[in-house]
Protein backbone atom coordinates (compact mmCIF):
# COMPACT_ATOMS: atom_id res chain seq x y z
CA UNK A 1 0.00 0.00 0.00
CA UNK A 2 1.48 3.18 -1.30
CA UNK A 3 2.00 5.89 1.80
CA UNK A 4 0.32 9.21 1.47
CA UNK A 5 2.97 11.90 0.32
CA UNK A 6 3.91 13.89 3.37
CA UNK A 7 2.18 17.35 2.00
CA UNK A 8 -0.95 15.89 1.37
CA UNK A 9 -0.45 14.53 5.29
CA UNK A 10 0.58 17.93 6.24
CA UNK A 11 -2.59 19.07 4.56
CA UNK A 12 -5.12 16.64 5.90
CA UNK A 13 -4.13 16.44 9.22
CA UNK A 14 -3.10 20.55 9.52
CA UNK A 15 -7.03 21.38 8.65
CA UNK A 16 -7.75 18.85 11.57
CA UNK A 17 -5.84 20.15 13.61
CA UNK A 18 -7.42 23.82 12.78
CA UNK A 19 -11.14 22.77 13.03
CA UNK A 20 -10.23 21.02 16.33
CA UNK A 21 -8.98 24.08 18.13
CA UNK A 22 -12.32 25.54 16.24
CA UNK A 23 -14.16 23.24 18.12
CA UNK A 24 -12.09 23.25 21.90
CA UNK A 25 -11.38 27.02 21.90
CA UNK A 26 -14.66 27.96 23.72
CA UNK A 27 -14.39 24.74 26.02
CA UNK A 28 -10.57 26.16 27.29
CA UNK A 29 -11.97 29.23 27.15
CA UNK A 30 -14.76 28.18 30.07
CA UNK A 31 -12.29 26.40 31.91
CA UNK A 32 -9.19 29.62 32.29
CA UNK A 33 -12.94 31.77 32.41
CA UNK A 34 -14.55 29.96 35.21
CA UNK A 35 -11.23 30.51 37.84
CA UNK A 36 -11.37 34.34 37.36
CA UNK A 37 -13.19 36.95 39.23
CA UNK A 38 -15.60 39.35 37.18
CA UNK A 39 -12.51 42.22 37.24
CA UNK A 40 -10.15 39.97 36.01
CA UNK A 41 -12.28 38.77 33.20
CA UNK A 42 -12.32 42.00 32.06
CA UNK A 43 -8.39 43.18 32.06
CA UNK A 44 -7.03 39.80 31.68
CA UNK A 45 -5.94 37.72 28.87
CA UNK A 46 -9.16 35.35 28.00
CA UNK A 47 -6.75 32.83 26.69
CA UNK A 48 -4.92 32.12 30.10
CA UNK A 49 -5.10 31.67 33.16
CA UNK A 50 -5.12 35.23 36.22
CA UNK A 51 -5.24 34.87 39.94
CA UNK A 52 -7.26 31.76 40.52
CA UNK A 53 -10.55 32.78 42.17
CA UNK A 54 -12.10 29.65 40.95
CA UNK A 55 -13.19 28.45 44.77
CA UNK A 56 -14.65 32.09 45.36
CA UNK A 57 -16.76 31.40 42.11
CA UNK A 58 -18.00 27.68 43.17
CA UNK A 59 -18.55 28.46 46.35
CA UNK A 60 -20.74 31.55 45.07
CA UNK A 61 -22.71 29.45 42.98
CA UNK A 62 -23.26 27.01 45.55
CA UNK A 63 -24.31 29.50 48.22
CA UNK A 64 -26.57 32.16 45.70
CA UNK A 65 -30.15 32.04 46.80
CA UNK A 66 -29.89 29.49 49.51
CA UNK A 67 -28.73 26.76 47.00
CA UNK A 68 -30.26 27.35 44.28
CA UNK A 69 -27.91 25.98 42.00
CA UNK A 70 -27.13 22.71 43.49
CA UNK A 71 -31.19 22.59 43.42
CA UNK A 72 -31.26 23.10 39.89
CA UNK A 73 -28.79 20.72 39.30
CA UNK A 74 -30.90 17.71 41.04
CA UNK A 75 -34.25 19.02 39.25
CA UNK A 76 -32.23 18.36 35.86
CA UNK A 77 -31.37 15.03 37.35
CA UNK A 78 -34.41 14.28 38.49
CA UNK A 79 -36.51 15.86 34.97
CA UNK A 80 -33.91 13.34 33.05
CA UNK A 81 -34.32 10.17 34.94
CA UNK A 82 -37.77 10.38 34.61
CA UNK A 83 -37.96 11.05 30.73
CA UNK A 84 -35.37 7.96 29.87
CA UNK A 85 -37.19 5.89 32.34
CA UNK A 86 -40.75 6.60 31.15
CA UNK A 87 -40.19 7.13 27.35
CA UNK A 88 -37.87 3.71 27.35
CA UNK A 89 -40.93 1.62 29.31
CA UNK A 90 -43.38 3.12 26.83
CA UNK A 91 -41.21 3.02 23.43
CA UNK A 92 -40.34 -0.68 24.08
CA UNK A 93 -43.66 -1.80 24.96
CA UNK A 94 -45.44 0.34 21.96
CA UNK A 95 -42.93 -0.98 19.33
CA UNK A 96 -43.17 -4.55 20.17
CA UNK A 97 -47.07 -4.06 19.99
CA UNK A 98 -46.00 -2.59 16.46
CA UNK A 99 -43.76 -4.89 15.37
CA UNK A 100 -45.15 -7.78 16.30
CA UNK A 101 -48.65 -7.66 16.34
CA UNK A 102 -51.54 -6.60 13.78
CA UNK A 103 -54.59 -4.36 15.41
CA UNK A 104 -56.96 -1.80 14.82
CA UNK A 105 -55.64 1.09 14.41
CA UNK A 106 -51.71 0.06 14.12
CA UNK A 107 -51.46 1.85 10.91
CA UNK A 108 -52.55 5.38 12.24
CA UNK A 109 -50.35 4.63 15.22
CA UNK A 110 -47.35 4.38 13.32
CA UNK A 111 -48.38 7.10 11.27
CA UNK A 112 -48.23 9.01 14.16
CA UNK A 113 -44.93 8.25 15.17
CA UNK A 114 -43.49 9.26 11.98
CA UNK A 115 -45.32 12.78 11.80
CA UNK A 116 -44.29 12.96 15.89
CA UNK A 117 -40.55 12.49 14.89
CA UNK A 118 -40.87 14.93 11.70
CA UNK A 119 -42.64 18.05 13.60
CA UNK A 120 -40.12 20.94 15.06
CA UNK A 121 -40.65 20.02 19.00
CA UNK A 122 -40.61 24.00 19.85
CA UNK A 123 -43.93 24.42 17.73
CA UNK A 124 -46.11 22.61 20.30
CA UNK A 125 -44.33 24.33 23.12
CA UNK A 126 -47.40 27.05 22.78
CA UNK A 127 -50.38 24.64 22.34
CA UNK A 128 -48.95 22.36 25.27
CA UNK A 129 -48.85 25.46 27.45
CA UNK A 130 -52.86 26.48 26.70
CA UNK A 131 -53.67 22.75 27.47
CA UNK A 132 -51.36 22.63 30.51
CA UNK A 133 -52.68 25.90 31.83
CA UNK A 134 -56.49 24.80 31.34
CA UNK A 135 -55.75 21.61 33.35
CA UNK A 136 -53.38 23.89 36.43
CA UNK A 137 -50.25 21.64 35.61
CA UNK A 138 -48.07 25.15 34.49
CA UNK A 139 -45.58 25.59 37.17
CA UNK A 140 -45.30 21.81 38.31
CA UNK A 141 -43.05 19.50 37.56
CA UNK A 142 -45.18 16.95 35.65
CA UNK A 143 -45.80 20.18 33.12
CA UNK A 144 -41.84 19.74 32.31
CA UNK A 145 -41.58 16.01 32.72
CA UNK A 146 -44.87 14.43 30.42
CA UNK A 147 -44.25 15.77 27.23
CA UNK A 148 -40.24 14.79 27.58
CA UNK A 149 -41.47 11.25 28.13
CA UNK A 150 -43.12 10.91 24.73
CA UNK A 151 -40.49 9.65 22.37
CA UNK A 152 -41.58 8.91 18.56
CA UNK A 153 -38.01 8.68 17.82
CA UNK A 154 -38.25 5.81 20.97
CA UNK A 155 -40.95 4.01 19.29
CA UNK A 156 -39.75 4.36 15.66
CA UNK A 157 -36.28 3.34 16.47
CA UNK A 158 -37.43 -0.03 19.16
CA UNK A 159 -40.16 -1.07 16.22
CA UNK A 160 -36.77 -1.38 13.61
CA UNK A 161 -34.57 -2.84 15.91
CA UNK A 162 -37.47 -5.50 18.03
CA UNK A 163 -38.17 -6.32 13.78
CA UNK A 164 -34.25 -6.98 13.15
CA UNK A 165 -33.59 -8.96 16.37
CA UNK A 166 -36.42 -10.69 17.85
CA UNK A 167 -37.55 -13.99 15.38
CA UNK A 168 -41.03 -14.89 15.68
CA UNK A 169 -40.15 -18.37 16.24
CA UNK A 170 -38.65 -17.55 19.32
CA UNK A 171 -42.26 -15.41 20.39
CA UNK A 172 -44.51 -18.63 19.38
CA UNK A 173 -42.11 -21.26 21.20
CA UNK A 174 -43.03 -19.28 24.62
CA UNK A 175 -46.79 -19.14 23.27
CA UNK A 176 -46.58 -23.29 23.20
CA UNK A 177 -45.21 -23.21 26.54
CA UNK A 178 -48.10 -21.11 27.89
CA UNK A 179 -46.03 -18.13 28.54
CA UNK A 180 -48.57 -14.56 28.54
CA UNK A 181 -47.97 -12.17 26.13
CA UNK A 182 -47.15 -10.03 28.49
CA UNK A 183 -44.56 -11.93 30.13
CA UNK A 184 -42.84 -12.91 26.65
CA UNK A 185 -42.50 -8.84 26.02
CA UNK A 186 -41.37 -8.36 29.31
CA UNK A 187 -38.66 -11.71 30.23
CA UNK A 188 -37.57 -13.02 26.49
CA UNK A 189 -38.02 -9.55 23.80
CA UNK A 190 -36.91 -6.67 26.59
CA UNK A 191 -33.51 -8.91 27.08
CA UNK A 192 -33.03 -8.93 23.43
CA UNK A 193 -33.29 -5.52 23.38
CA UNK A 194 -30.59 -4.11 25.71
CA UNK A 195 -28.86 -1.55 23.20
CA UNK A 196 -31.74 -0.23 21.52
CA UNK A 197 -33.17 0.28 24.89
CA UNK A 198 -30.24 2.05 26.26
CA UNK A 199 -30.00 4.40 23.42
CA UNK A 200 -33.18 5.60 23.80
CA UNK A 201 -33.08 6.17 27.65
CA UNK A 202 -29.47 7.85 27.03
CA UNK A 203 -31.24 10.31 24.32
CA UNK A 204 -34.14 11.14 26.31
CA UNK A 205 -31.83 11.92 29.63
CA UNK A 206 -29.49 14.13 26.81
CA UNK A 207 -32.75 15.71 25.60
CA UNK A 208 -34.32 16.40 28.81
CA UNK A 209 -31.26 17.81 30.44
CA UNK A 210 -30.93 19.81 27.50
CA UNK A 211 -34.53 21.14 27.44
CA UNK A 212 -34.68 24.80 27.65
CA UNK A 213 -37.94 26.25 26.13
CA UNK A 214 -40.73 23.90 27.64
CA UNK A 215 -39.41 24.91 31.19
CA UNK A 216 -38.90 28.53 30.40
CA UNK A 217 -42.60 28.61 29.27
CA UNK A 218 -43.91 26.08 31.90
CA UNK A 219 -42.11 27.01 34.70
CA UNK A 220 -42.31 30.32 36.70
CA UNK A 221 -41.36 28.89 40.05
CA UNK A 222 -37.47 29.57 40.21
CA UNK A 223 -37.31 26.03 43.14
CA UNK A 224 -38.39 24.14 39.82
CA UNK A 225 -35.51 25.29 37.21
CA UNK A 226 -33.70 22.31 35.58
CA UNK A 227 -29.98 24.22 35.31
CA UNK A 228 -30.54 25.31 31.58
CA UNK A 229 -33.17 27.69 33.15
CA UNK A 230 -31.71 28.83 35.98
CA UNK A 231 -28.31 29.28 34.08
CA UNK A 232 -29.70 31.56 31.55
CA UNK A 233 -32.14 33.48 34.56
CA UNK A 234 -28.36 34.48 36.36
CA UNK A 235 -26.83 35.93 32.84
CA UNK A 236 -30.02 37.84 31.97
CA UNK A 237 -29.94 39.52 35.32
CA UNK A 238 -29.45 42.99 35.28
CA UNK A 239 -28.88 43.68 38.88
CA UNK A 240 -25.29 43.22 39.02
CA UNK A 241 -22.37 41.58 37.43
CA UNK A 242 -23.09 37.81 37.28
CA UNK A 243 -20.47 36.61 34.62
CA UNK A 244 -18.45 34.37 37.38
CA UNK A 245 -21.94 32.46 38.30
CA UNK A 246 -22.89 32.25 34.80
CA UNK A 247 -19.39 30.55 33.96
CA UNK A 248 -18.54 28.60 36.84
CA UNK A 249 -22.17 27.71 37.00
CA UNK A 250 -21.56 26.32 33.31
CA UNK A 251 -18.45 24.51 34.26
CA UNK A 252 -20.03 22.55 37.35
CA UNK A 253 -22.67 21.73 34.70
CA UNK A 254 -20.53 20.51 32.01
CA UNK A 255 -17.26 18.86 34.08
CA UNK A 256 -19.91 15.61 34.32
CA UNK A 257 -21.50 15.91 31.02
CA UNK A 258 -17.62 15.90 29.50
CA UNK A 259 -16.60 12.57 31.52
CA UNK A 260 -19.69 10.85 30.75
CA UNK A 261 -19.45 11.98 27.17
CA UNK A 262 -16.03 10.30 27.12
CA UNK A 263 -17.39 7.19 28.81
CA UNK A 264 -20.54 6.73 26.54
CA UNK A 265 -19.75 8.34 23.43
CA UNK A 266 -19.38 5.00 21.41
CA UNK A 267 -23.20 4.40 22.11
CA UNK A 268 -23.85 8.04 21.46
CA UNK A 269 -22.29 7.41 18.10
CA UNK A 270 -23.87 4.19 17.54
CA UNK A 271 -27.31 5.95 18.26
CA UNK A 272 -26.91 9.16 16.56
CA UNK A 273 -26.28 6.65 13.34
CA UNK A 274 -28.92 3.91 14.61
CA UNK A 275 -31.74 6.99 14.29
CA UNK A 276 -30.70 10.64 13.66
CA UNK A 277 -32.59 12.73 16.48
CA UNK A 278 -31.36 16.12 17.01
CA UNK A 279 -32.80 19.01 19.04
CA UNK B 1 -36.03 11.39 5.15
CA UNK B 2 -34.22 8.92 3.17
CA UNK B 3 -33.41 6.89 5.91
CA UNK B 4 -36.07 7.20 7.32
CA UNK B 5 -38.80 6.76 5.08
CA UNK B 6 -36.92 3.51 3.01
CA UNK B 7 -36.33 2.39 6.87
CA UNK B 8 -40.32 2.94 7.54
CA UNK B 9 -41.20 1.08 4.35
CA UNK B 10 -38.83 -1.46 4.98
CA UNK B 11 -40.55 -2.45 8.05
CA UNK B 12 -44.13 -2.18 6.56
CA UNK B 13 -43.69 -4.57 3.72
CA UNK B 14 -41.38 -7.12 5.86
CA UNK B 15 -42.33 -10.08 8.27
CA UNK B 16 -46.28 -10.51 8.56
CA UNK B 17 -47.18 -9.87 12.04
CA UNK B 18 -47.69 -13.34 13.13
CA UNK B 19 -51.41 -12.82 15.11
CA UNK B 20 -52.91 -10.08 17.00
CA UNK B 21 -52.86 -10.59 20.81
CA UNK B 22 -55.24 -10.34 23.43
CA UNK B 23 -56.93 -7.02 23.63
CA UNK B 24 -55.93 -6.65 27.47
CA UNK B 25 -52.32 -7.32 26.57
CA UNK B 26 -52.19 -4.99 23.58
CA UNK B 27 -53.77 -2.11 25.48
CA UNK B 28 -51.11 -2.78 28.24
CA UNK B 29 -48.20 -2.71 25.70
CA UNK B 30 -49.39 0.60 23.01
CA UNK B 31 -51.81 2.07 25.43
CA UNK B 32 -49.44 4.52 27.19
CA UNK B 33 -47.58 5.84 24.38
CA UNK B 34 -50.90 6.48 22.63
CA UNK B 35 -52.37 7.83 25.81
CA UNK B 36 -49.73 9.88 26.37
CA UNK B 37 -49.12 10.87 22.39
CA UNK B 38 -52.96 11.99 22.10
CA UNK B 39 -52.18 14.46 25.24
CA UNK B 40 -48.79 15.79 24.31
CA UNK B 41 -49.50 15.93 20.40
CA UNK B 42 -52.91 15.40 19.26
CA UNK B 43 -54.93 17.36 22.24
CA UNK B 44 -52.68 20.77 22.25
CA UNK B 45 -52.29 21.13 18.18
CA UNK B 46 -56.35 20.45 17.75
CA UNK B 47 -56.60 23.11 21.16
CA UNK B 48 -54.67 25.12 20.08
CA UNK B 49 -55.97 25.06 16.24
CA UNK B 50 -59.54 25.81 18.02
CA UNK B 51 -58.45 28.67 19.43
CA UNK B 52 -56.42 30.21 16.93
CA UNK B 53 -60.66 31.04 15.49
CA UNK B 54 -61.24 32.98 18.06
CA UNK B 55 -60.86 36.33 19.74
CA UNK B 56 -60.89 37.54 23.36
CA UNK B 57 -61.85 41.15 23.40
CA UNK B 58 -62.61 43.08 26.56
CA UNK B 59 -65.47 45.20 26.32
CA UNK B 60 -65.80 49.06 27.44
CA UNK B 61 -62.03 50.21 27.43
CA UNK B 62 -61.02 47.31 28.65
CA UNK B 63 -62.55 47.32 32.16
CA UNK B 64 -65.53 45.71 31.40
CA UNK B 65 -65.61 41.28 31.55
CA UNK B 66 -63.85 40.01 28.52
CA UNK B 67 -65.69 38.13 25.80
CA UNK B 68 -64.53 35.29 23.52
CA UNK B 69 -65.59 35.78 19.92
CA UNK B 70 -65.28 33.34 17.20
CA UNK B 71 -63.37 35.29 14.13
CA UNK B 72 -62.77 32.33 11.62
CA UNK B 73 -59.23 32.61 10.17
CA UNK B 74 -58.68 36.76 11.15
CA UNK B 75 -55.90 35.75 13.29
CA UNK B 76 -54.48 33.96 10.45
CA UNK B 77 -55.21 36.74 8.19
CA UNK B 78 -53.41 39.23 10.77
CA UNK B 79 -50.48 37.32 10.68
CA UNK B 80 -50.34 36.76 7.20
CA UNK B 81 -50.18 40.78 6.55
CA UNK B 82 -47.59 41.21 9.25
CA UNK B 83 -44.64 42.49 8.14
CA UNK B 84 -42.88 41.45 11.11
CA UNK B 85 -44.04 37.72 10.78
CA UNK B 86 -42.69 37.59 7.04
CA UNK B 87 -39.52 39.64 8.01
CA UNK B 88 -39.00 36.98 10.70
CA UNK B 89 -39.58 34.13 8.38
CA UNK B 90 -36.54 35.74 5.58
CA UNK B 91 -34.66 36.06 8.21
CA UNK B 92 -34.70 32.35 9.72
CA UNK B 93 -34.98 31.48 6.05
CA UNK B 94 -31.51 33.69 4.98
CA UNK B 95 -30.01 32.28 8.26
CA UNK B 96 -30.55 28.50 6.73
CA UNK B 97 -29.37 29.08 3.34
CA UNK B 98 -26.10 30.21 5.25
CA UNK B 99 -26.20 27.61 8.18
CA UNK B 100 -27.13 24.52 6.62
CA UNK B 101 -25.04 24.24 3.54
CA UNK B 102 -22.06 25.75 5.61
CA UNK B 103 -22.29 23.53 8.42
CA UNK B 104 -22.90 20.21 6.02
CA UNK B 105 -19.98 20.90 3.69
CA UNK B 106 -18.15 21.44 6.66
CA UNK B 107 -19.03 18.08 8.53
CA UNK B 108 -18.49 16.48 5.28
CA UNK B 109 -14.61 17.64 4.58
CA UNK B 110 -13.86 16.79 8.44
CA UNK B 111 -15.18 13.19 7.63
CA UNK B 112 -13.59 12.65 4.48
CA UNK B 113 -10.64 13.64 6.16
CA UNK B 114 -10.81 11.87 9.02
CA UNK B 115 -11.61 8.87 6.61
CA UNK B 116 -8.52 9.33 4.46
CA UNK B 117 -5.06 7.14 4.56
CA UNK B 118 -3.65 10.61 5.31
CA UNK B 119 -4.89 11.37 8.82
CA UNK B 120 -2.54 10.57 11.99
CA UNK B 121 -4.75 10.10 14.95
CA UNK B 122 -8.42 9.63 13.50
CA UNK B 123 -10.14 9.24 16.64
CA UNK B 124 -8.44 12.08 18.70
CA UNK B 125 -9.94 14.13 15.95
CA UNK B 126 -13.12 12.15 15.96
CA UNK B 127 -13.52 13.12 19.75
CA UNK B 128 -12.60 16.91 19.56
CA UNK B 129 -15.14 17.22 16.91
CA UNK B 130 -17.85 15.33 18.55
CA UNK B 131 -17.05 17.23 22.10
CA UNK B 132 -19.37 20.08 21.04
CA UNK B 133 -22.35 17.77 21.30
CA UNK B 134 -21.73 17.18 25.05
CA UNK B 135 -22.06 20.66 25.80
CA UNK B 136 -25.72 21.33 26.57
CA UNK B 137 -27.22 23.95 23.27
CA UNK B 138 -27.84 26.55 26.11
CA UNK B 139 -24.43 26.79 27.82
CA UNK B 140 -22.80 26.43 24.31
CA UNK B 141 -24.87 29.84 23.44
CA UNK B 142 -23.86 31.59 26.80
CA UNK B 143 -20.01 30.85 25.87
CA UNK B 144 -20.58 32.16 22.38
CA UNK B 145 -22.31 35.22 23.92
CA UNK B 146 -20.03 35.89 26.07
CA UNK B 147 -17.41 35.57 23.52
CA UNK B 148 -18.95 38.29 21.46
CA UNK B 149 -19.03 40.91 23.73
CA UNK B 150 -16.34 43.31 22.95
CA UNK B 151 -14.92 43.87 26.28
CA UNK B 152 -14.68 39.80 27.31
CA UNK B 153 -14.15 38.07 23.98
CA UNK B 154 -10.30 37.31 23.23
CA UNK B 155 -11.56 36.88 19.96
CA UNK B 156 -13.01 40.67 19.46
CA UNK B 157 -9.85 41.78 21.30
CA UNK B 158 -7.42 40.15 18.96
CA UNK B 159 -9.50 41.24 16.04
CA UNK B 160 -9.63 44.76 17.35
CA UNK B 161 -5.56 44.33 17.88
CA UNK B 162 -4.90 43.43 14.38
CA UNK B 163 -7.24 46.60 13.11
CA UNK B 164 -10.19 44.81 12.21
CA UNK B 165 -13.12 46.94 14.44
CA UNK B 166 -15.81 43.80 14.16
CA UNK B 167 -18.82 44.22 16.03
CA UNK B 168 -20.09 40.34 15.78
CA UNK B 169 -23.44 41.52 17.88
CA UNK B 170 -24.18 44.35 15.23
CA UNK B 171 -27.37 44.39 12.67
CA UNK B 172 -25.35 43.05 9.81
CA UNK B 173 -23.38 41.09 11.35
CA UNK B 174 -25.64 39.03 14.26
CA UNK B 175 -27.60 36.28 11.98
CA UNK B 176 -23.99 35.16 11.36
CA UNK B 177 -23.04 34.84 14.50
CA UNK B 178 -26.09 32.99 15.66
CA UNK B 179 -25.40 30.18 12.68
CA UNK B 180 -21.27 30.21 14.38
CA UNK B 181 -23.07 28.80 17.46
CA UNK B 182 -24.91 26.43 15.93
CA UNK B 183 -22.46 25.38 13.28
CA UNK B 184 -20.45 25.21 16.57
CA UNK B 185 -23.15 22.84 18.08
CA UNK B 186 -23.99 20.44 15.81
CA UNK B 187 -21.23 19.36 12.93
CA UNK B 188 -19.74 16.99 14.90
CA UNK B 189 -23.38 15.24 15.23
CA UNK B 190 -23.06 15.65 11.34
CA UNK B 191 -19.69 14.41 11.09
CA UNK B 192 -20.68 11.04 13.05
CA UNK B 193 -23.19 10.71 10.61
CA UNK B 194 -21.26 11.05 7.70
CA UNK B 195 -17.88 8.81 8.91
CA UNK B 196 -21.07 5.97 9.65
CA UNK B 197 -21.88 6.37 6.39
CA UNK B 198 -18.56 6.13 4.79
CA UNK B 199 -17.12 3.37 6.96
CA UNK B 200 -19.95 1.24 5.26
CA UNK B 201 -18.42 1.87 1.84
CA UNK B 202 -17.14 -1.36 0.74
CA UNK B 203 -13.31 -0.86 0.74
CA UNK B 204 -12.92 -3.31 -2.80
CA UNK B 205 -14.54 -0.14 -4.27
CA UNK B 206 -12.16 2.37 -3.38
CA UNK B 207 -9.36 0.13 -3.64
CA UNK B 208 -10.44 -0.53 -7.12
CA UNK B 209 -10.41 3.08 -7.98
CA UNK B 210 -7.09 3.71 -6.79
CA UNK B 211 -5.77 1.00 -9.06
CA UNK B 212 -7.06 2.90 -11.88
CA UNK B 213 -5.15 5.37 -10.66
CA UNK B 214 -7.62 7.35 -9.30
CA UNK B 215 -6.40 9.85 -6.53
CA UNK B 216 -6.98 10.38 -3.43
CA UNK B 217 -9.02 13.65 -3.56
CA UNK B 218 -11.07 12.46 -6.59
CA UNK B 219 -12.37 9.26 -5.03
CA UNK B 220 -13.65 11.40 -2.12
CA UNK B 221 -15.33 13.58 -4.12
CA UNK B 222 -15.86 11.30 -7.13
CA UNK B 223 -17.24 8.04 -5.11
CA UNK B 224 -17.45 8.15 -1.52
CA UNK B 225 -19.57 11.56 -1.58
CA UNK B 226 -21.80 9.83 -4.25
CA UNK B 227 -22.51 6.84 -2.15
CA UNK B 228 -23.58 8.62 1.40
CA UNK B 229 -25.91 10.88 -0.46
CA UNK B 230 -28.85 9.30 1.68
CA UNK B 231 -27.07 10.57 4.49
CA UNK B 232 -26.47 13.85 3.07
CA UNK B 233 -30.47 13.41 2.36
CA UNK B 234 -31.15 13.07 5.96
CA UNK B 235 -28.62 15.61 7.53
CA UNK B 236 -30.07 18.08 5.18
CA UNK B 237 -33.63 17.27 6.38
CA UNK B 238 -33.03 17.41 10.00
CA UNK B 239 -31.34 20.51 10.20
CA UNK B 240 -34.55 21.86 8.03
CA UNK B 241 -36.06 20.75 10.85
CA UNK B 242 -33.79 22.45 13.80
CA UNK B 243 -33.67 25.99 11.73
CA UNK B 244 -37.58 26.44 11.58
CA UNK B 245 -37.95 25.99 15.20
CA UNK B 246 -34.64 28.54 15.70
CA UNK B 247 -35.47 30.20 19.36
CA UNK B 248 -32.96 29.51 21.92
CA UNK B 249 -29.49 30.86 20.71
CA UNK B 250 -31.32 34.23 19.56
CA UNK B 251 -33.50 34.34 22.24
CA UNK B 252 -30.02 34.03 24.46
CA UNK B 253 -28.59 36.71 22.54
CA UNK B 254 -31.13 39.32 22.52
CA UNK B 255 -29.82 39.73 26.31
CA UNK B 256 -26.82 41.40 25.31
CA UNK B 257 -27.37 43.00 21.93
CA UNK B 258 -30.47 44.99 20.73
CA UNK B 259 -30.22 43.81 17.06
CA UNK B 260 -31.94 40.73 17.66
CA UNK B 261 -35.85 41.75 18.57
CA UNK B 262 -38.62 39.90 20.57
CA UNK B 263 -39.88 38.92 17.02
CA UNK B 264 -36.52 37.87 15.52
CA UNK B 265 -37.83 34.25 14.21
CA UNK B 266 -41.23 33.23 13.79
CA UNK B 267 -41.08 31.13 17.20
CA UNK B 268 -39.69 33.95 19.14
CA UNK B 269 -42.68 35.86 17.63
CA UNK B 270 -44.89 33.35 18.84
CA UNK B 271 -43.91 33.04 21.97
CA UNK B 272 -43.50 36.78 22.53
CA UNK B 273 -46.66 36.91 21.02
CA UNK B 274 -48.27 34.58 23.36
CA UNK B 275 -46.45 35.23 27.11
CA UNK B 276 -45.50 39.01 26.08
CA UNK B 277 -48.45 40.58 24.91
CA UNK B 278 -50.92 37.75 26.45
CA UNK B 279 -52.76 36.69 22.91
CA UNK B 280 -53.04 33.59 22.83
CA UNK B 281 -55.33 33.19 20.08
CA UNK B 282 -52.30 34.58 18.12
CA UNK B 283 -49.82 33.10 19.17
CA UNK B 284 -51.38 29.74 18.34
CA UNK B 285 -52.10 30.64 14.95
CA UNK B 286 -48.35 31.84 14.26
CA UNK B 287 -47.38 28.60 15.75
CA UNK B 288 -49.87 26.60 13.28
CA UNK B 289 -48.75 28.90 10.39
CA UNK B 290 -44.50 27.59 10.97
CA UNK B 291 -46.10 24.05 11.36
CA UNK B 292 -47.53 24.44 8.10
CA UNK B 293 -44.68 26.42 6.40
CA UNK B 294 -42.48 23.67 8.05
CA UNK B 295 -44.88 20.57 6.42
CA UNK B 296 -44.37 22.05 2.90
CA UNK B 297 -40.75 22.22 3.06
CA UNK B 298 -40.47 18.99 4.17
CA UNK B 299 -42.86 17.63 1.07
CA UNK B 300 -40.94 19.38 -1.19
CA UNK B 301 -37.61 18.02 -0.02
CA UNK B 302 -39.22 14.50 -0.05
CA UNK B 303 -40.74 15.34 -3.56
CA UNK B 304 -37.13 16.27 -4.72
CA UNK B 305 -34.73 13.37 -3.18
CA UNK B 306 -37.97 11.02 -4.80
CA UNK B 307 -36.97 12.53 -7.84
CA UNK B 308 -33.16 12.94 -7.68
CA UNK B 309 -33.50 9.07 -6.35
CA UNK B 310 -35.41 8.10 -9.87
CA UNK B 311 -32.79 9.90 -11.54
CA UNK B 312 -29.60 8.67 -10.34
Amino acid sequence: MRTPMLGSRLVVNGALILTSIYFLFPVWWLIVSATKSNADLFATNGLWFAEPHLADNVQAVLSRGAGLFPRWLLNSVGYSLAAALGATVTSAACGYALAKFRFLGDRVLFGAVIAGLLIPGALLTVPLYLVAASVGLTNTIWSVIIPSIVSPFGVFLARVYIEGSVPDEVIESARMDGASELRIFGQIAVPMLTPALATIALFSFVGTWNSFMLPLIMLSNQKLYPVTLGLYAWQSYKGESTYNLVLAGSLLMVIPLIIGFLLLQKYLRKGLTLGAVKG
Amino acid sequence: MTTLTRGAGRVTRSAPRPRSAPRPALLILAGPFAILFLAVYVVPLVYAMQRSLFQVRSSGLGFGPSEDVFVGFANYASVLADAAFWAAVGRVFLYGVIQIPVMLVLAMLIALLIDSRAVWRPTVFRLTTFLPYAVPGIVATLLWTYLYVPQLSPIVKGLHAIGWQVDLLGQQTVLLSVANIAIWSWTGYNVVIYTAALQAIPQDLVEAARIDGAGEAGIAVRIKVPLIRGSVGLTALLSMIGTVQLFNEPYILKTVTTAVSSDWTPMMMALNTTFGANDFERGSAISIVIALIAGVLAVIYQLASTRSERSA
